[in-house]
């Protein structure tokens, strides 16, 4: 199980405290598929790094499997099964697609099937990728993709994916919602994933409604789906059939 | 053939050999030939008038190799050769060279070796170079490598240069004359730490119609160390020239990168890139997130970037 309790975090922006998340308890049981939705410059981002320990949250506590990870740092936590896949992934001159899934799953030489396998599953012809570096000749959807593949190759346990829509086309996110599904059935890992697609969201067990910094809905997707498209109609709607620009929030 | 473990070693780190090549080898130890091996197609020659080896290849030579590896254990010793190599038309050969010191004294050590290649028309060769530098001794490890090619019409040259660690100072200078429909790839592989000094210039003709040259220059610079970088890529015909430049700084280091390209034909295209910073933060961060301290994720950077 996953257990945020009283997750805080604050900036100081030219003198001035601002609070990114206030106090955030949350728990996400195992083998749940949870999608983290809200308006951009909520606070899904910093939540999820701080889960990952990319964010050092300046208050609250972390607990997974009932170990309190607060103050492990990112490859600690990544030992212990949580797994992050970034909204806008780093590109690597010189590293392999093939190094990076070797890298992700922890065995020195992978196969060429289980590097395609992980490659098929985002939409990737794995033939034309294993060997490619990831460098800047890839485009923002590839290197996406294959991040995303990375997060499939990794041990199981907990997997945070940031946005994974984000600059994917619509045959590759057709592929992605299918990957989902079958990641959820399989049963074997907590998945977490921060969208605004109607589509991730409909994946998911239950639904958390971030913004302002503070969860301000937590509930089965049933009892949440109604709030959200009451409150999103007839504004600047946060769920989108498709994908767009967002900041990183 | 070597006559103890440390010329084993510094074969090893050189040359990938763990016992005698297959193929042509001349083996020069302390400036000193150690082992030679000819055969019907390359023979290969000492030369009379200065130190060195002429390496004649005949015409039509496909899928052969050639292993001219320098080893110097000698503190003090500074040792100059000259190598050409005249290689025939249609032939598809590898060259490996390369030197490794192991300096255990308190003197400097030095191989400057001097290349000329002469590559005939349609014939295709890989020549890869290694530099390797070793030992407990306070003495300098020093190599100023020469290498100028002359590649006739159709050649093609693969030269990969790799120098990661070990050598105090290095000046390299490399001319590559590239006739028409002739491809030149030139890639470099750089790693200095300490207070290691490293300069490499580069002159790319492109002398005809056709002809095709490519610098891809990588390079980490560690500690205090400094590099210097002047490729230049000239296009005095219609060909195509691309230089690409990749730099890496950590610690103190200090790198300039100065890609020139000239056009002196209307047809000629060239373009020049250049980059240096050291490892982005987010790179780190991802490999962190898969498991890999900070120093593994930055060795894994490493490595891959200097593949």
């Amino acid at each position: 199980m996953l257990e945020l309790k009283g997750i805080s975090y604050q900036v100081e922006d030219g003198g001035k405290q601002t609070d990114i998340l206030r106090g955030i308890d949350l728990q996400i049981a195992d083998n749940t598929f949870v999608v983290i939705t809200g308006p951009n410059g909520g606070g899904k981002t910093t939540l999820a790094k701080s889960i990952m320990g990319l964010v050092k949250p300046t208050g609250g506590q972390i607990f997974w499997n009932g170990q309190d990870i607060t103050d492990l740092d990112i490859t600690q936590r990544a030992k212990l099964g949580v797994s992050y896949g970034f909204q806008q992934p780093p590109r690597f001159k010189g590293l392999r697609v093939r190094d990076l899934l070797e890298l992700a799953s922890g065995r020195q030489k992978l196969s060429r099937d289980a590097c395609c396998s992980y490659l098929n599953r985002v939409g990737l012809c794995a033939a034309d990728y294993v060997d490619r570096e990831m460098d800047a000749s890839l485009s923002g959807g590839e290197i996406k993709r294959i991040e995303i593949a990375t997060i499939l190759a990794r041990p199981e346990g907990l997997l945070i994916f940031d946005e994974p829509e984000a600059g994917i086309d619509l045959w590759s996110f057709a592929k992605l919602t299918e990957t989902f599904r079958i990641l959820h059935g399989r049963g074997k890992n907590t998945i977490v994933v921060i969208s605004h697609q109607e589509r991730i969201i409909d994946l998911a067990d239950e639904i958390v409604m971030i913004s302002g910094g503070q969860v301000q809905r937590h509930g089965a997707k049933a009892e949440i789906m109604p709030h959200l498209l009451a409150e999103t109609a007839g504004t600047c709607s946060f769920l989108q059939p498709s994908t767009c620009e967002k900041k990183e929030g | 053939m070597a006559e103890n473990k440390v010329d084993l070693r510094l074969l090893r780190e050189i040359a990938d050999l763990e016992g005698t090549p297959k193929g042509a080898y001349n083996i020069r130890k302390n400036g000193k030939l150690l082992s030679r091996s000819s055969n019907e197609n390359i023979e290969i020659v000492t030369k009379e008038d200065k130190p060195g080896i002429d390496i004649h290849i005949k015409a039509g030579t496909k899928r052969q190799s050639v292993h001219i590896p320098v080893i110097i254990s000698e503190t003090g010793l500074d040792d100059l050769v000259y190598n050409d190599f005249f290689i025939g038309a249609d032939c598809d050969v590898v060259i490996v060279a390369g030197c490794g010191i192991h300096n255990a004294g308190t003197e400097a050590s030095k191989h400057d070796g001097v290349h000329t290649f002469h590559i005939g028309e349609n014939s295709k060769v890989q020549y890869v170079e290694k530099h390797y530098g070793e030992g407990e001794g306070t003495g300098e490890r020093i190599m100023n490598p020469q290498t100028v090619v002359y590649l006739e019409k159709g050649a093609s040259l693969q030269m990969d240069t790799a120098q990661l660690r070990g050598v105090d100072s290095t000046k390299r200078y490399t001319k590559v004359v590239v006739k028409e429909d002739a491809e030149a790839v030139l890639t470099e592989r750089l790693l200095t730490h300490g207070r290691q000094k490293a300069t490499s210039e580069m002159d790319v003709i492109l002398a005809g119609r056709g002809a095709n040259g490519r610098v891809i220059s990588r390079s980490v610079a560690q500690d205090q160390s400094e590099q210097v970088f002047y490729p230049r890529m000239i296009g005095d015909a219609a060909g195509f020239g691309h230089v690409q430049c990749d730099s890496i700084l950590m610690g103190q280091a200090k790198i300039q990168s100065i890609p020139a390209i000239t056009a002196n034909d209307p047809d000629a295209q060239l373009i020049h890139e250049a980059a240096i910073g050291r490892i982005a933060g987010d790179q780190i961060l991802k490999l962190m997130t898969l498991g890999l301290t900070e120093t593994e994720a930055e060795e894994e950077i490493l490595n891959g970037f200097l593949r």
